[in-house]
This record gives structure tokens, C-alpha cells and sequence, in this order.
């Protein structure tokens, strides 16, 4: 499996400031393949999210193309793009994003129930993942009972519950201790050996230790880190 | 794991309950005002089909004083004569075919009867307004000193009930028809002979030295073959001294104006509170929808196409529409009949609820309208959430 960025870039629309339009991602070009895990770091601001949205096809990019084992992932039509988010691509957002009305379980499996799709094998796999990641007594309760480091673990267990190919983590640590860091780089680098390509956006300096590349985005630029 | 719909109802119980039950009230005011509008429709109709004739005759003064529309309009109890001879001077005209004389006794509230109520008696033999009904209620023939009642009578067949001293037995029950006659007795000529007597001999008839074998107190006409009923009125008044020949139609030509203007004022305002409701359904779902973009991004990113997450924010909508116009049905439904009465009097118009294949379409019309509402409301909000930017809704929010 390869994920590629062919020089891409992604202008948005200023309302205010001397030129309308500003690159948040100029030119880059990315290859994501299986059984490596990415590191991309830099300043905030620097393009790294925008980046990172392109390459799960949330974003489609200005210029270039973002291709899945040679195909454009953003000449597919809105279903057949969300359908391969889906199934291939587990991606754990900034912040909390647990959605309320369902249980810690429920969240988990959302990636299969949204297509109805969860079994007992998918069940099985979900109290797997979260005994993985500390968070096994809190399969039946509501997000709103769980602290910042439990909802991330949450949102790390539903995004690599399909087995996705490609897995994007953005800031997965933000809320963590550093004993639930090392525990989510090193968790994130199994599912590297396992064969997923993952691709995680930090500020944290340590993960460069898991990392098989590491880039600095700088002013939208991409450059290979030292 | 139940549907994503279901779990984001239940998992939001304040939320949903409101906009249930501003579902329920706009569908209890859609339900109930248009009950209300078809059970005046039915009254009326009710009323012209009791009346049964195309032309009803009766004293001059009777009709000149309101005594009659009084009685048959408005349900109060009276009564008024005139001479047999009319029956026959009337039966001879050419313009008359079907004839039959009515007469009426008003019982007092005194201990002298039973219950306060107007008598009205039919001749069998020529009778072709009160029999079919009693038919169509389960009754027969009657024999002397039998009575029908009235549906909004507290009596029963087989009950006794005493009016002038004379005691009646209650051979039948009367269907219900909305109008002034669920409050009113029928009986035979020669059984409201005797009560007209009695009530003579014990003093409590304003009409004194009548001998209830020469009198009638009302003629129903249906027109002869050839003439219209305008010509069987026209005809009579024009020849016959001392009455007055009415068009059933025209008497009820005023209850229908009033029916016209109170049901175009229940449709006005079920037509407001629907528009208004529909607009506070729509800035409900808006700040729904806006107040969960978050909630949207995620599923998007988890793979959920605009279509999907579209269908999920209109079932939300319709399925609380739905539930909440149900609610209001039944609730609607528990007001209207325990409290027809009470509407009929207040409103002073025939009023008769509508059968129960009728309710049913309108629960079904009210369902189907807060569904098509709920859906036009949701529409904006759907296609909105439909074009979040997700990565911007994530950043956003952080």
C-alpha cells in the first residue's frame, strides 16, 4: 500500500491582509507506505493539520493530487471517498471528539455500526483494543464521565478499529501524561509492525524515537528532519 | 447497537422531548381544529338530513316569532298549534306530494315530569322524517305510550318516563346527530294526544280549550312531482291563510353562515400556528444541527458520506415529528370527546363528532402533514451540515 502526495498545495481565502489568498501547504510531496510510521512536526500554523486533512481525504488539495496505490482518491465521488476513509483510513482528530449520545463501546465501534457492520467478532476486537489502552471499565459509560487522556484513548481505539491501512494521528498525545504518551507512541508503532502505514502530526519531541521518517513542516514547506 | 438516529434521540432526552412536544402542540392544534371544523360540517349535515322535508309549514306566528327555529335551531323547548283543517287544505294543493304533520309539547322542569325536554309526536302512517331514523337506530314500531329518545337523554330502553302524569315506556334510542334532537322525545300522535290532554287538564299548557285531535303544530312537505320546493312554498303561503311555509334549506342558511365563519377562523388560525411552528422547528433544527457541526465532523472523518449524515438529520426530524404529532393526536383526541359537549355549547352550532374511519384520516392527514413539516424544516438544516468543512470544524473547535 502506498499514499502519495503529488505536489500538493492548499491555498485558502483570507478575508482580511494584503493578498486574499495563502498557502497553507505549498508544494509538497509525501509518500506514506506500509509498515512505516511518519513523524511531522513544526510550528503551529506550519500546515501540518492541512496536510494531514489532504492526505485522509477530508481536504481535497488546491493544486497536485493525493493518490491510494496510484488512484486519485479525490476524483472519486463523495460516497465512494467516504467509504474508503472508512474501511482504509483511521484517523484520530485534535481534541475530543467523542460523540455524546453514544457509550465508550458505541464510539469505538461507530466506524463499523455507521455502515452496520458490527458483529460479535467486531465487539470481541473493540474490548481488545480498549484493554490495549486502559480503558476496558469504561466500555459502558458516557463520554462526559471520562477524563481528556480516556477520551483520546477512545478516539485512538475507534480510529485503528477497522485494521485501517493508513492511520493519521493528529496531536494523539495532546492530553496525556508521559506514561499514556509512551503507551500511544508505542501502541501506534505495533500497528506499524503490523503492517498499517501511520502517520502521526506532534509537537512532542520524543516521538521522533518511534518514527522511521521524521519531517518539519516550516511556512508550508515540507523538509526532511534531522 | 440500536440505530445512530435512535441512540442521538435518546442520548439527547431534553432536546428531543422539546422539540417533541412543540411537534405535539402544532399537531394538537392542526387535530383539534380540524375535528372541530368537520364535526360543524357534520352537524349541519346532520341537522338537513334530520330535518328530512324540503318544505316545513307552521303556524304564522309560530314562524313570524322565531318559536320554530327556537325549537329546532337553537334546542329550546316550545310549542304552538294550528287548526287540522291546514293539513288537508295544505295535502289538496297540486305543488304537494309527501305530507305529514308533526306535533309538539314542551315538558316543564316541575315535578310534573320526568326531565325537561321537547316532545315532538309523527303520525306513523304518513310519517317519512322521524321513522326511517328510529329504523336506522334499532327501533320499531311504537306502540301506545311508547317513546324514543334522544342520544344526549339520560334514559334507556325499557326505562319509564313520566311526563304530565302519563308514564311512557322508552322503546328505542336514537342514533346521535349533533343537533337539538339528541335532546328530544318522539312518540306516536296518539300518545302526544294523551300527554297534550293531560298537560290540558292539569293546567300547564298556555294553550287553553284545545282538543288535541284538531290540531297539528307542524307539516313536513316534500313537493310534488314537477314542482320545485320554491314553488311548494311560494304555493302555500300564497293560498293557505294563517301559516307560513319555510324552505328547510334557507332555515338552515343561517346556522351555515355562522358555520362558515367560525370554521374560516379555526383554518386561519390552524394555518398560523402551523406557519409559526414550522418556523420555530426550522431555527430548533438550525441551532440543533449547528450546536452538534462537531458531533458532524467526526462522522464525517469516521467515513460517513453527505448523504448519510443528510438522511440521519431528516430521520432525527422525522422521527421526533412524527412521535410529537402522534402525541398531539392523542391528546387532541382526549379533549374532543369528553368535551364535545361542552364545544357544541359553547359554540351554539350542531356539532357531531365524525365517524371513526373519518378520525382516523385526519390523525393519518396530521401525521402526514408534521412529517412533511418536520422534513421542510430539516431540509436546511441537512443540506448545512451537509457542507461543513470538517477540517476546519475540528481546528475550530481546538
Amino acid at each position: 500500500m502506498k499514499l502519495s502526495a503529488e505536489n500538493v498545495t492548499k491555498e485558502f481565502i483570507r478575508k482580511t491582509g494584503k493578498s486574499n489568498h495563502f498557502s497553507a501547504v505549498n508544494d509538497v510531496s509525501l509518500t506514506l507506505e506500509s509498515g512505516r510510521l511518519t513523524v511531522l512536526n513544526g510550528r503551529s500554523g506550519s500546515g501540518k493539520t492541512t496536510l494531514l486533512n489532504m492526505l485522509s481525504g477530508l481536504l481535497s488539495p488546491t493544486k497536485g493530487r493525493i493518490t491510494l496505490d496510484g488512484e486519485d482518491i479525490y476524483a472519486l465521488d463523495d460516497k465512494r471517498l467516504s467509504r474508503l476513509r472508512n474501511q482504509r483510513f483511521g484517523v484520530i482528530p485534535q481534541g475530543q471528539t467523542a460523540i455524546h449520545s453514544l457509550t465508550v463501546l458505541e464510539n469505538i465501534l461507530l466506524p463499523f455500526s455507521l455502515y452496520r457492520e458490527s458483529g460479535e467478532a467486531e465487539q470481541k476486537y473493540a474490548l481488545e483494543l480498549a484493554e490495549r489502552l486502559g480503558i476496558a471499565q469504561l466500555c459502558e459509560v458516557r463520554p462526559a464521565e471520562l477524563s481528556g487522556g480516556e477520551l483520546r484513548r477512545m478516539a485512538i481505539a475507534r480510529a485503528v478499529i477497522r485494521r485501517p491501512s493508513v492511520i493519521f494521528a493528529d496531536e494523539p498525545t495532546g492530553d496525556l501524561d508521559d506514561e499514556n504518551t509512551a503507551l500511544v507512541f508505542g501502541f501506534l508503532r505495533e500497528l506499524s509492525a503490523q503492517g498499517s502505514a501511520v502517520f502521526i502530526v506532534t509537537h512532542e519531541n520524543n516521538a521522533a524515537g518511534y518514527a522511521d521518517e521524521v519531517y518539519r513542516m516550516n511556512g508550508g514547506k515540507l523538509e526532511i528532519s534531522e | 447497537m440500536k440505530s445512530l438516529t435512535l441512540k442521538n434521540l435518546l442520548g439527547r432526552p431534553v432536546r428531543t422531548a422539546a422539540l417533541t412536544a412543540l411537534a405535539a402542540l402544532l399537531s394538537f392544534a392542526v387535530f383539534i381544529g380540524t375535528m372541530i371544523v368537520l364535526s360543524l360540517g357534520n352537524g349541519l349535515d346532520s341537522l338537513e338530513a334530520r330535518l328530512g322535508a324540503e318544505v316545513m309549514t307552521v303556524p304564522y306566528e309560530a314562524a313570524t316569532k322565531k318559536k320554530f327555529e327556537d325549537v329546532i335551531l337553537q334546542g329550546m323547548t316550545g310549542y304552538f298549534y294550528m287548526d287540522k283543517s291546514k293539513l288537508d287544505e295544505i295535502a289538496a294543493l297540486d305543488s304537494v306530494g309527501d305530507i305529514s304533520a308533526q306535533l309538539y309539547l314542551a315538558s316543564t322542569g316541575s315535578n310534573c315530569c320526568s326531565m325537561p325536554v321537547q316532545i315532538i309526536g309523527f303520525d306513523p302512517e304518513t310519517d317519512f322524517t322521524v321513522t326511517p331514523w328510529i329504523k336506522k337506530s334499532g327501533g320499531g314500531q311504537l306502540k301506545e305510550l311508547d317513546i324514543v329518545v334522544g342520544s344526549d337523554l339520560n334514559a334507556f330502553v325499557g326505562d319509564k318516563l313520566s311526563f304530565y302524569g302519563v308514564e311512557c315506556n322508552v322503546a328505542a334510542k336514537l342514533d346521535k346527530t349533533g343537533t337539538t334532537y339528541d335532546t328530544t322525545v318522539f312518540t306516536n300522535i296518539d300518545t302526544i294526544d294523551r300527554l297534550i290532554q293531560s298537560s290540558l287538564d292539569k293546567g300547564m299548557n298556555d294553550f287553553k280549550n284545545l282538543k288535541p285531535e284538531n290540531i297539528v303544530s307542524c307539516l313536513l312537505i316534500n313537493s310534488a312531482d314537477g314542482y320545485s320546493p320554491e314553488e311548494t312554498m311560494n304555493d302555500i303561503n300564497l293560498h293557505v291563510k294563517k301559516v307560513k311555509a319555510l324552505r328547510s334549506k334557507n332555515m338552515i342558511s343561517g346556522i351555515s353562515s355562522s358555520l362558515d365563519g367560525v370554521s374560516g377562523m379555526i383554518r386561519t388560525l390552524i394555518i398560523a400556528v402551523w406557519a409559526l411552528g414550522v418556523v420555530i422547528l426550522l431555527l430548533a433544527f438550525t441551532m440543533s444541527v449547528n450546536e452538534r457541526r462537531k458531533e458532524f465532523a467526526v462522522l464525517r472523518v469516521m467515513g460517513s458520506s453527505r448523504s448519510k449524515l443528510a438522511g440521519m438529520v431528516f430521520k432525527e426530524a422525522l422521527s421526533v415529528c412524527i412521535a410529537g404529532s402522534a402525541v398531539g393526536c392523542v391528546i387532541g383526541l382526549i379533549v374532543l370527546i369528553p368535551f364535545g359537549g361542552a364545544i357544541e355549547q359553547k359554540l351554539s352550532l350542531p356539532y357531531l363528532l365524525p365517524g371513526p374511519a373519518a378520525v382516523l384520516m385526519c390523525v393519518g392527514g396530521t401525521l402526514i402533514l408534521a412529517a412533511a413539516s418536520g422534513a421542510a424544516a430539516a431540509v436546511l438544516s441537512a443540506w448545512r451540515m451537509s457542507r461543513i468543512d470538517t477540517g476546519l470544524v475540528l481546528r475550530g473547535d481546538n
